[in-house]
C-alpha cells in the first residue's frame, strides 16, 4: 500500500532544508497513529442517525398537532438547537461528539454547539468583546461562506432564468 | 562530579577564553560552583492527581477554577499558590528571594504577571512555551553561580482549559482529538536555586546541584500540525541532547536518566530513532514527563501530557525524589517547547521548536 518508507538517515543527510522538511513530514505521517476510518464512520452513522431519528420523530409529532409541514419543520429545528445548546451548557455534547464525530457535527445540532461553546467560554471577557466578538469564531466561516455561496447560486439561477434555460 | 567532566574546549569559538572558562563546547556551560536546588514544590489539578504520579505532588486542587472566575485568574492563583508553597517548604520569606524567573503559556504571560504580583519579588518573565522550566532554571542557576543572586526561584505553570481556549477550541466545542494530540497539564512547579546548601530532612540526603546546561537552538523541521507537537519538538530535543553529549564529550550512560518534557509517545520514538542514527542509544535512559504523568489508556490523554506545568511538576516531584533517594545520580532534564502562536498557525507557518538541557546531579 505504501510506496516507500522514508528513513531517518535520509532526513539527516539531506542538506536542502525544504527537501528535508518534506521527508520529515512524510516520516512523521508514517509513525503517527491515526483513527480507524471504518470505526469513525460507524460511530458517525449511529450517532448522526439517532439525532435524525429524534428529528423525524419531532417532525411527525408537530405535523400531527399542527397539520402544517413547514411549521412542523421549524419547531423541529428549534427543538434540536435547544437540545444541543442545553447539552453543550451542561458539558455533555462534547462527550457525544468525541464518540460520534461527524455524526454530531453535520446535523444542525453541531452548528448550535459551535455557537454555544464560544458563548460559554468567552462570557468572562464581557458581553461585547467576549460573547459579541467571539461567538461566531467557529461558526463564522460557515455563516459567511454559506450566505455568499447561496448569493452566487441565486445569481446564476437568475441569469439562467432570464435567458430562458430554467 | 562536575569537576571531572572533560569539557570540549576545542570547539568553543571564543578566542579570549582561558582554561577557567565555564563554557563548554558550542552551546553549553559547566558550572565551577554548581548551585543547589534547595526546595521544590508542585501543585497539580484533579486529572494529574489521578495519574501515576498523583501521590507525589505536594497538593492536588480539585477545583479547576481554583476559586476564581475565569481560567486566566485560575492559573494565576495556581502559580501564586506554588510560589508560596515552595517558600514555605524552604523556610524562606519572599524577601529572601533575589529574583524570580517565571513564565507560562498564556498571552503576554498572564499567569506570571498576575499570579506573582503580590509577592513583590523582582521578576524576569521568560517564554519558552513548554520548555520554560528549563529556561528558567538555566537562567536562575547562572545568576546564582555568577554571584548575582543568593537565591532565585524558577517557576512555571500551565492550565488545560486556559491553553485549550488560547490555542485550540472552546472547551465545550464538540470535536475529536487525534491520537497525536497531547493533553495540557494543569499544574505549576517551582524550585529554589541557591548558592548554599539547604536544610535536609535526613543526614544522608544528598545535595541536588545543577552542574551545567546546554541551551537549545530554534529547530524547525517543517511540521505544521499543532495537534502533533511531539513530532514537531522531537528534532529540537535531538539537537540539544546530541549537542550536550558532544560539548561534554560524554555518552548516554553518563546519565541515569535523560528526561524530555512533553514529546509524548509519537515524539519519543522519533527522538530515539534520530539519536540512534548518530550512534547514541538512549533507550535505557530516556523518560518523557508527558508519558509519565498520565495513564494513557485510563485517562484518555492520547499522546501524553504537555504544557509548561508538565515537565515542571514532574521534575519537582518525581525526578527530585529519585535523586534525593539516590536512585539516580545524574539526570539530564530536557524540557521541550513548541513556539507556535495562534496567529502563526493561522498564517500557515511551521512550528519552531526548542529544547533546553539542564544537568542535575545528586552528590
Amino acid at each position: 500500500m505504501e510506496k516507500q518508507k522514508t528513513k531517518i538517515s535520509e532526513i539527516m543527510q539531506e542538506k536542502d532544508k525544504t527537501v528535508r522538511d518534506k521527508k520529515y513530514n512524510k516520516y512523521v505521517k508514517q509513525v503517527t497513529p491515526t483513527f480507524s476510518t471504518l470505526k469513525n464512520c460507524v460511530a458517525a452513522y449511529i450517532v448522526g442517525g439517532i439525532i435524525c431519528v429524534i428529528g423525524q420523530g419531532l417532525t411527525n409529532f408537530f405535523l400531527s398537532r399542527t397539520g402544517d409541514i413547514e411549521l412542523a419543520k421549524s419547531y423541529t429545528t428549534l427543538c434540536l438547537v435547544f437540545m444541543s445548546v442545553f447539552l453543550t451548557g451542561i458539558g455533555i455534547y462534547q462527550k457525544i461528539a468525541k464518540f460520534g464525530g461527524a455524526g454530531t457535527l453535520v446535523p444542525i445540532t453541531g452548528f448550535a454547539n459551535s455557537v454555544a461553546a464560544p458563548a460559554v467560554e468567552y462570557k468572562k471577557e464581557g458581553q461585547v468583546f467576549g460573547i459579541g466578538c467571539k461567538v461566531f469564531t467557529i461558526a463564522g466561516p460557515v455563516i459567511l461562506y454559506g450566505i455568499f455561496s447561496s448569493w452566487v447560486l441565486g445569481l446564476i439561477y437568475y441569469i439562467l432564468k432570464q435567458i430562458g434555460i430554467v | 562530579m562536575a569537576d571531572n567532566i572533560h569539557v570540549n574546549k576545542s570547539s568553543a569559538n571564543v578566542s579570549n577564553e582561558t582554561n577557567d572558562a565555564k563554557t563548554a563546547g558550542k552551546q553549553s556551560v559547566a558550572f565551577k560552583n554548581p548551585p543547589y536546588i534547595i526546595a521544590a514544590a508542585s501543585i497539580a489539578g484533579k486529572k494529574e492527581g489521578e495519574g501515576p504520579l498523583g501521590n507525589l505532588f505536594d497538593k492536588i486542587v480539585e477545583d479547576p477554577m481554583f476559586g476564581k472566575d475565569n481560567w486566566e485568574a485560575a492559573e494565576s492563583e495556581l502559580m501564586k499558590m506554588t510560589a508560596q508553597h515552595v517558600l514555605t517548604k524552604a523556610g524562606l520569606e519572599n524577601s529572601d528571594i533575589r529574583y524570580l524567573i517565571g513564565g507560562d503559556l498564556l498571552g503576554q504571560l498572564i499567569a506570571t504577571s498576575f499570579g506573582i504580583a503580590e509577592l513583590e519579588i523582582p521578576v524576569f518573565g521568560v517564554f519558552g512555551a513548554c520548555s520554560t522550566m528549563g529556561e528558567a532554571m538555566i537562567l536562575g542557576a547562572t545568576l546564582v553561580e555568577g554571584g548575582y543572586a543568593s537565591k532565585v526561584m524558577a517557576i512555571t505553570s500551565s492550565h488545560f482549559a486556559g491553553a485549550e481556549k488560547q490555542f485550540r477550541f472552546p472547551l465545550d466545542y464538540g470535536n475529536q482529538r487525534p491520537y497525536s494530540a497531547s493533553w495540557t497539564v494543569t499544574g505549576s512547579g517551582a524550585v529554589i536555586i541557591s548558592d548554599r546548601q539547604g536544610q535536609k530532612k535526613k543526614d544522608d540526603e544528598p545535595d541536588i546541584v545543577i552542574t551545567g546546561f546546554t541551551t537549545g537552538k530554534i529547530v524547525d523541521y517543517g511540521i505544521k500540525d499543532s495537534m502533533n507537537m511531539g513530532a514537531a519538538m522531537a528534532p529540537a530535543a535531538f539537537e540539544t541532547i546530541k549537542q550536550n553529549f558532544e560539548d561534554f564529550v560524554i555518552t548516554p550512560d553518563y546519565y541515569d536518566r535523560i528526561i524530555t518534557g512533553d514529546l509524548g509517545y509519537v515524539g519519543k520514538n522519533i527522538l530515539l530513532e534520530f539519536l540512534k542514527e548518530k550512534n547514541y542509544d538512549i533507550t535505557k535512559q530516556h523518560m518523557d514527563c508527558g508519558i509519565e504523568i498520565f495513564n494513557q489508556e485510563d485517562q484518555d490523554t492520547h499522546a501524553g501530557g504537555s504544557g509548561c506545568g508538565c515537565s515542571a511538576i514532574t521534575f519537582a516531584s518525581y525526578v527530585l525524589k529519585q535523586l534525593k533517594e539516590r536512585k539516580w545520580k545524574r539526570v539530564l532534564f530536557v524540557p521541550t517547547g513548541a513556539l507556535l502562536s495562534q496567529v502563526s498557525y493561522n498564517e500557515g507557518k511551521t512550528i519552531p521548536c526548542i529544547a533546553h538541557a539542564v544537568m542535575v546531579e545528586a552528590r
